[in-house]
């Protein structure tokens, strides 16, 4: 049986895309899913950067978010990919890795805390994928969906594989299928599995190169002719739909493509509006893709 | 100030750059060194060599989307590796202005982006509390979080050196 869950928000969802917070929580209830919140919780802390700064400090903070959700007795939820890599790698390494287990809770002791290693990690997709499965889902959807989508993984979300062992890292498909269970296509993409550019501090530090990378995939998935990008990661999220208005201002390319969380993609299928899932909060504003949306019946042509 | 020594510190924490062979796979998968001027490679090869290259702007170029880890021919964990180095700059004082002001971010908030106006207002909105289940809510786990930074060090760190 699947373990009770806590939501692990992280930064950019609660403070940035609070839609995608709204739309997991739709999700969860319609899934059925025992998930509860996880109060007190900080920055997971994200990995490119605070991770290679100190990893002392990278294990301390993760540890007290884990600790917390051993606290419930309920393994902890993700909703990005970053927060995902940073918390399950922090959880493996101090369950495996006695002495570093032991120096991170003389961290945890200053604050009555102590890692005891008893709850798992997940990430929502590859939850839903294990414990429902696309069939599944599939039979859950309502209103099913007549969207041809560009999925983006995400690189966290299936590397380092040795660590997350979802299958294949080049050309991987669990997580296609759980866009297809929407009633979505998931249209394939020259370099479909490419990096966003964001990660490991380089949005933050080098913005116009990190644009640059991101527009490369704009300029596939453009040619591609898609309705909208899916993805798994608010980080992801930030810079493909806010990079998409940068990358105009900067390079004057337009592109103008709808991009949604999953949980986004999955409350539509579920029949929530848009308005309700937050997908008109996004930087990019596509009336046409809301318009289409409005026409529950999946159209004919 | 004596210099760290690179290759020492990657081979204890089990990091073998010593058997790479210069194949040139990880900078052929890297996406950051199409519009940068990241070369993989030549960082592998400078860490062999344990030359010097904590100023080496292109530490800070690599997006950590593990393409050249997944592929490397002779197994060598590139990420971890170019992770750490940057540990050691950091810890030498070596910094992008930009990484320093997220780590205020975090001392400060417990957040690395912390919550803003708009989003408050897009929270109430769609039905949800204004502040989330976070740190932001409850300052006694900020306090907690805070404890922690401190008792690693991490504060001392971040502010800038003075060389
Ligand atoms: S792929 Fe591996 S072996 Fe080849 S150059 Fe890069 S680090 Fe060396
Ligand atoms: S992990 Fe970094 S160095 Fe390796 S391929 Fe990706 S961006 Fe390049």
């Amino acid at each position: 049986m699947m373990k009770k869950l806590s939501l692990f928000l992280g930064c950019i969802i609660p403070n940035r895309y609070p839609g995608i917070e709204k739309a997991t929580y739709l999700c969860l209830e319609k899934l059925g899913i025992d998930c509860s919140d996880l109060p007190g919780a900080s920055c997971c802390p994200a990995p490119g950067v605070f991770r290679s700064f100190d990893k002392s400090t990278w294990l301390a903070l993760a540890s007290r978010n884990i600790v917390l959700s051993e606290e419930l007795e309920r393994d902890v939820l993700t909703i990005c990919n970053g927060c995902y890599g940073s918390l399950i790698d922090a959880n493996n390494e101090l369950k495996e890795n006695a002495a570093l287990k032991k120096s991170t809770n003389t961290h945890l002791e200053k604050i009555g805390k102590k890692f005891n290693g008893s709850v798992d990690v997940r990430h929502i997709v590859e939850l839903l994928y294990d414990e429902f499965g696309p069939e599944k889902i599939k039979e859950m959807v309502t209103t099913p969906l007549n969207l041809r989508v560009a999925l983006h993984y995400g690189c966290h979300l299936v590397k380092p594989s040795k660590e997350r062992q979802l299958g294949s890292v080049e050309k991987p498909t669990f997580f296609d299928e759980l866009v297809e269970s929407t009633g979505a296509e998931s249209v394939d993409y020259p370099d479909k599995m490419a990096c966003c550019g964001a990660g490991g501090g380089v949005r933050s530090a080098l913005l116009e190169k990190s644009l640059e990378m991101v527009n490369h995939k704009f300029s596939r998935i453009s040619d591609a002719g898609v309705d909208c990008i899916v993805n798994a990661c608010p980080f992801c999220h930030l810079q493909l739909d806010g990079g998409q208005a940068e990358v105009k201002e900067k390079f004057g390319l337009e592109y103008n493509i709808p991009v949604l969380h999953y949980t986004q993609l999955l409350g539509l299928a579920f029949g929530f509006s848009p308005e309700e899932l937050g997908i008109d909060l996004n930087v990019i504003k596509n009336d046409a893709f809301l318009a289409k949306l409005k026409l529950k019946e999946p159209a004919e042509n | 100030m004596s210099e760290p020594d690179v290759l020492k510190t990657l081979q204890d924490a089990g990091l073998d750059v010593l058997t790479c062979m210069q194949c040139g796979t990880c900078s052929g998968s890297c996406p950051s060194g199409r519009y940068t001027s990241l070369n993989t490679r030549r960082i592998v090869r400078k860490a062999r060599k344990n030359s010097d290259m904590l100023h080496d702007d292109d530490l800070w170029m690599c997006a950590t989307c593990y393409n050249c880890q997944e592929r490397c021919p002779r197994g060598i964990k590139i990420v971890d590796a170019i992770l750490m180095i940057r540990t050691i700059a950091v810890h030498e004082g070596i910094m992008l202005p930009a990484h320093r002001k997220i780590s205020e971010l975090v001392l400060k908030h417990g957040h690395a982006v912390p919550i803003n106006d708009a989003t408050k207002e897009k929270r109430k909105n769609l039905g949800l509390e204004e502040l989330p289940e976070t740190v932001h809510k409850y300052p006694e786990a900020l306090a907690d979080v805070k404890t922690l930074l401190e008792s690693c060090g991490f504060d001392k760190l971040v502010v800038e050196k003075q060389e």
